[in-house]
C-alpha cells in the first residue's frame, strides 16, 4: 500500500472528471430540463388542442399550405367548427407573437432547422429594422 | 350432322373477334392528340393593357413599384441576377413579331409594360419536372415556391422571360419587406401570380389598383360584360407571340 496516496489522487480526479458534465452544468447555469416554450397570455386555446400542436403542429402547417397554395382555400374549419386564416404569419404568429421565445426554444431545444422563415416573414423582425 | 374441328375452330375464332374486335380497333385507335384546354367556363381572369394612356403619364412607375413593394420582389441592379414581375420593354422587343419597320410613332421604341401572359397554353407548366407551376381553373398560372427545385426548365421555356431566378439570397436586395407576404428564397424560380392573394379577397391586382391613368384593366374574359371584353370589343388588341400558340391573356390595345 505504498501507492495509497497516489491511488486516492487519482481517485479523487477520476471522479471529477466523471462527474464534470454535472459541475459544468450548474456552474453554466443551463438546467436538463426541456425548452420551456413562452406561451401567449391572450389566448387560453390553440386551433388543436395542445397535444396535437405538439407534436404534429408541422403536419397542420403542411396542409395549411397546400390548402392555400395549390387548392386557393383560405380558410381552414378547425374539428370543433371554428373557422380560421390559414396563415403562418397572420394566424400562428398573431398570438405566437415571439417567434424567439415560441418556436425557436424548441427548435434549437430539439436541434432541427425548419427552413419556413427563410420565406416567410415574422412581423416583429420587421418592426425592429424599422425604416 | 357432323361439326368437324375445322369448323369448330373457325366458328370459335370468328365468334373471339365479333366479341373483342371492338375493344381492340378502340384500345389501338389513334389518342386524342393533347389539346390545349379551350377557355374554361367560369371565370377566366386577363388584363387588357393601353400602352398609349400609360405613356401619357410619363416616367411612371406606379405598378411596377405597387407590384415589387407587395411582393417582396428584390431590386437588383446585376442584370444577369436581376428579379422581374412587371417591367417595361421597348414595344419592338415585346412585340417582336409585327411584321412592319414602321411601326406608329406613339409606339416606337416606346416602352410598353410587360408581366407574365398566364397563358392558355403555358409552356412553363409544362416542362416544370415538379409541378411547382401549374395553371388553375381560372386561367391563373400559379407557382408553388415551397416546391420549386430551382432548375429552370420553366425559365427557358418561358419565350416572354416572364420568370427570374433567385441566384442569392433576395432578402437583403429587398428595400422594406412586407410581412404579408412572404420572400422567396436562393435556388428559387418567381414570376407574377396575377395577386391571387388579392383576387381571393375581391381586390384587384396591385398594379392594376395602382395605376393612375386606368392603362391596366383586369377582369374576367368568360363574362361578356367585364371591362376587359368590352375594352376588346371597342379596340383592336394584341398578344405577345401569338405564332407560339400560347394563348396569352394579357391583351394590349393598339
Amino acid at each position: 500500500m505504498r501507492d495509497r496516496h497516489a491511488i486516492i489522487a487519482a481517485l479523487i480526479v477520476f471522479f471529477v472528471v466523471l462527474t464534470f458534465p454535472i459541475w459544468y452544468a450548474r456552474a453554466a447555469g443551463t438546467t436538463s430540463r426541456g425548452p420551456e416554450p413562452k406561451l401567449p397570455e391572450t389566448e387560453k386555446t390553440c386551433v388543436m388542442p395542445v397535444e396535437y400542436m405538439r407534436a404534429s403542429h408541422m403536419k397542420l402547417l403542411l396542409t395549411w399550405r397546400d390548402d392555400v397554395v395549390r387548392r386557393n382555400v383560405r380558410t381552414w374549419i378547425a374539428p370543433d367548427g371554428k373557422s380560421y386564416k390559414a396563415s403562418l404569419s397572420g394566424t400562428c404568429l398573431r398570438c405566437h407573437a415571439n417567434k424567439a421565445e415560441f418556436c425557436d426554444r424548441c427548435h434549437t431545444y430539439a436541434g432541427v432547422t425548419p427552413y419556413c422563415w427563410e420565406c416567410h416573414v415574422d412581423p416583429a423582425s420587421i418592426k425592429g429594422s424599422g425604416t | 350432322m357432323s361439326f368437324s374441328r375445322r369448323a369448330f375452330l373457325g366458328a370459335a375464332g370468328l365468334s373471339a373477334l365479333g366479341l373483342t374486335g371492338k375493344a381492340a380497333i378502340d384500345a389501338f385507335a389513334l389518342q386524342p392528340p393533347h389539346e390545349p384546354a379551350s377557355t374554361p367556363a367560369g371565370t377566366r381572369w386577363a388584363m387588357v393593357i393601353d400602352p398609349k394612356k400609360c405613356l401619357e403619364a410619363g416616367d411612371c412607375t406606379a405598378c411596377l413599384d405597387a407590384c415589387h413593394r407587395t411582393h417582396n420582389v428584390p431590386a437588383i441592379d446585376n442584370r444577369a441576377h436581376e428579379v422581374k414581375w412587371i417591367w417595361k420593354e421597348s414595344f419592338e422587343h415585346a412585340f417582336p413579331s409585327l411584321q412592319t419597320d414602321y411601326p406608329p410613332d406613339a409606339l416606337r421604341d416606346k416602352p410598353v409594360m410587360v408581366l407574365c401572359n398566364h397563358c392558355d397554353n403555358p409552356p412553363c407548366v409544362r416542362v416544370c419536372p415538379t409541378q411547382a407551376t401549374w395553371k388553375r381553373s381560372d386561367g391563373i398560372v400559379m407557382m408553388d415556391w415551397h416546391r420549386c427545385i430551382g432548375c429552370r426548365y420553366c425559365v427557358a421555356a418561358c419565350p416572354y422571360g416572364s420568370r427570374s431566378f433567385n441566384w442569392s439570397d433576395p432578402r437583403p436586395s429587398i428595400a422594406q419587406i412586407t410581412p404579408d407576404f412572404p420572400t422567396r428564397s436562393k435556388g428559387v424560380v418567381e414570376k407574377c401570380t396575377f395577386c391571387e392573394e388579392r383576387i381571393a379577397r375581391d381586390e384587384p391586382p396591385a398594379c392594376v389598383a395602382a395605376c393612375h391613368a386606368k392603362a391596366l384593366v383586369f377582369g374576367n374574359l368568360n363574362d361578356p360584360e367585364s371591362d376587359v371584353r368590352s375594352l376588346l370589343r371597342s379596340h383592336f388588341t394584341l398578344r405577345r407571340k401569338p405564332e407560339l400558340g400560347t394563348r396569352p391573356a394579357i391583351y394590349y390595345i393598339v
